[in-house]
């Protein structure tokens, strides 16, 4: 592998990212899947970085999942997104940044549809008019939140508290990262290093002290693609997906896998347990998995948050492993305790898969 | 008084127009911006379809380049000048040549597979293209390839920046096709233990040979032919290249594991020709390469009075055409500069 030839190609695949003044949007479903991330990127953005990032609570789905499983007419979707950027213009904002990759992928769909064919976008906003009586302008910048991590994340490494190497040996810890189909297969040119080797993740892995591992099967799907897991008969094929990953990546031992997307983190976490329950079979040393991150959960690592503010107690695959490499200190007892210290309760322990805090 | 023609390019085209005009009694200068004549033809071991030493055609052009032809090595030009019928060519360094005709020869370019990022070429260790294996083939004869590689799998890929939306380019190059074939036989002639696999969407072999070379290819040499795309390369840790691709005739998607992947880039234009094109106002066509006049009838002629075309410039062309291409061209400005016709 000849890493001039990757820097090539990122250099082609720049793109402009908003540096202030967010107006920020939320995934449907990371609340649920990943809780604490994009609680996470709120903090690091307002509290850490001091950015001005707003929301709006009456933004709704932007359909992505409706329109790529052929329920919600693009007429429809692309109305859905004018609303959105309506609530943007009301609230004084330009730069539009989205929690979702989907979402990120569909507006980018939608703005190219719209320059290349100004009568949809005519009719987009006389669609938005007549249904709510609400008018737009266009963001000057549409990012997705994992580029404007990406666009901190020197400053992000400069507060860090904890740096992605093992405390014990002094050396990298490999990460694998898996981008997320929509984030820039659709459009290269707007993603950070372009669709066939991105590099919005890998920048804050290297930045942030980590060594990054290609290997065989890292274009291949998570597991996710919405065919695949919505039809409810399809997915074995999901998890085969996922296994085909996990089998290609396990020869370079990954210590922890860094994502992008709300499906990815979902189906290479929970599928990890699902394999192991299947087959008994586990992808890291000693009946452990290969922990799975999302970026804003990471970036909070990094800075020192809690690991359980983060809402990595939700995780299928235990993380422990990884923080007590990295050496980031946590309570195992409070692993399952509320803010309020009651106890939220803990799930069965699976049966190959080690479970922390390990039963006596 | 004698009338004077300049050649622009120094390929196979060039050199065949010069060396044309020149028995023709025209008095002939060749500018060609490397340091030697010869252009691609110099990086060929062997040609399609039977196989000849490509230095053979050289030292036939070569042997045309005599006395009465002005050569200019090195030499890149700056500015074209046209007064009352007569060019003046200026070259970097100044020096001024004047012709009462032009013949642009200025070929085409390889497709840089780096655009094709999916096959991972200048990112993994053994991916390389058609023309870097024909190199090996050229200054390592009968060297195995795979010195110290136990098991011997090749895979060749079709159609690299040809016929394909994506990188833009819709045209098809040709002369892959068979360079694939010829290729394939060779590295079989070399190891014969090799397994080779040719990924193809269709194989157009249209010239005379060509078929019955890649019917020699599965019969004598059993290279085996998939029809489908390859749909991306990367890399496995023993640094083999692990390929995917749908074999349409099966209708299965394919996964293989292959120790050198080839890809055979073909044919764009040069951006040395757009540059020239554009200071004479040449018309460029859909597929980016130079259109003559009259495909059919002027397939030499521009609409620039006194301007022609020669070779590779006007899309794909095997070395064969191109010689037959340079000899029209040829008489095309003999003919202007005797009678002023075009």
């Amino acid at each position: 592998m000849k890493i001039e030839g990757k820097k090539q190609i990122w250099n082609d695949y720049q793109k402009e990212i908003a540096e202030d003044h967010f107006f920020y949007v939320r995934s449907c479903i990371r609340q649920n899947f990943f809780p604490g991330s994009e609680k996470s990127f709120l903090r690091i953005m307002k509290e850490e970085l001091k950015k001005d990032v707003y929301e709006n609570p009456s933004h709704t789905t932007c359909s992505g999942i409706g329109y790529h499983t052929d329920i919600v007419p693009f007429e429809t979707s692309m109305t859905m997104v004018a609303r959105q950027f309506a609530l943007m213009t009301e609230a004084g904002y330009e730069n539009f940044t989205t929690s979702c990759i989907t979402s990120f992928g569909l507006y980018s769909e939608v703005l190219n549809t719209w320059e290349h064919e100004p009568e949809m976008e005519e009719k987009a906003r006389e669609f938005l008019y007549k249904a709510t009586g609400r008018e737009f302008k266009k963001p000057k910048n549409v990012s997705h939140a994992s580029d404007v991590i990406y666009r901190f994340r020197k400053e992000i490494a400069e507060k860090g508290k904890y740096r992605l190497v093992n405390k014990l040996t002094g050396e990298p810890i490999r990460v694998v990262e898996h981008i997320g189909c929509h984030y820039s297969k659709m459009f290269p040119s707007k993603g950070v290093g372009g669709a066939e080797y991105p590099y919005v993740l890998i920048g804050m892995i290297e930045d942030w002290g980590g060594e990054v591992i290609d290997y065989p099967e890292r274009r291949h799907c998570c597991g996710f693609g919405f065919r695949q897991y919505l039809v409810q008969a399809n997915r074995g094929f999901s998890v085969s997906c996922s296994k085909k990953k996990f089998d290609s990546m396990e020869p370079y031992q990954p210590e922890m896998i860094l994502t992008n997307c709300p499906g990815c983190p979902m189906f290479l976490d929970r599928w990890q347990y699902a394999i192991s329950e299947m087959e008994g079979k586990t992808y890291g040393p000693d009946g452990t998995g290969i922990p799975v991150l999302t970026y804003e959960e990471l970036a909070g690592l990094v800075l020192g948050h809690d690991p359980w503010d983060l809402g990595l107690q939700v995780h299928q695959v235990p993380v422990e492993p990884l923080l007590d490499k990295i050496g980031i200190s946590y309570d195992p007892e409070k692993k399952f305790k509320a803010a309020d210290g009651s106890d939220i309760g803990r799930p069965e322990a699976p049966v190959y898969l080690k479970f922390y805090p390990e039963q006596a | 008084m004698s009338k004077t023609a300049i050649i622009i390019g120094g390929g196979v085209a060039g050199m065949e127009t010069a060396g044309q005009l020149n028995r023709l009694g025209i008095e002939v200068v060749l500018i060609e911006k490397q340091a030697s004549l010869g252009g691609h033809l110099k990086n060929w071991d062997r040609l399609f379809p039977d196989r000849r030493e490509s230095q053979e055609v050289f030292d036939y052009l070569e042997k045309g380049m005599n006395d009465g032809i002005s050569l200019y090595l090195n030499a890149t030009i700056s500015d074209i000048r046209e007064a009352g019928g007569k060019f003046t060519v200026i070259l970097e360094d100044g020096r001024e040549l004047s012709s009462d005709a032009l013949v642009l020869a200025t070929g085409y370019d390889l497709f840089d597979a780096r655009k094709k990022e999916e096959y991972g070429f200048g990112i993994y260790d053994n991916v390389i293209t058609s023309a870097e294996l024909e190199e090996f083939f050229r200054n390592n004869k009968q060297k195995n390839l795979f010195e110290g590689v136990q098991s011997k799998r090749v895979g060749i890929v079709h159609c690299v920046g040809s016929r394909d939306e994506k990188v833009g380019n819709l045209y098809c190059s040709k002369l892959c096709c068979v360079t694939g074939v010829k290729q394939a036989i060779e590295i079989r002639e070399l190891m014969p233990d090799a397994e080779i696999f040719c990924f193809y969407m269709d194989l157009r072999m249209f010239d005379r040979h060509f078929e019955e070379m890649y019917y020699e290819a599965q019969e004598k040499w059993g290279i085996r032919f998939i029809r489908g795309r390859l749909s991306e390369a990367a890399e496995n840790p023993d640094h083999t290249i692990l390929v995917k691709v749908e074999d349409t005739l099966t209708g299965l998607p394919l996964k293989m594991k292959v120790d050198l992947l080839i890809l055979l880039v073909g044919f764009v234009p040069s951006p040395e020709t757009k540059r020239l094109a554009g200071m004479l106002g040449l018309k460029e066509g859909d597929d980016r390469f130079l259109c003559p006049s009259d495909e059919h009838l002027l397939p030499n002629s521009t609409d620039h009075p006194g301007v022609f075309l020669a070779g590779t410039l006007k899309g794909p062309a095997s070395i064969a055409a191109t010689i037959v291409d340079a000899r029209a061209a040829a008489l095309q400005v003999a003919e202007y500069l005797v009678n002023g016709e075009r």
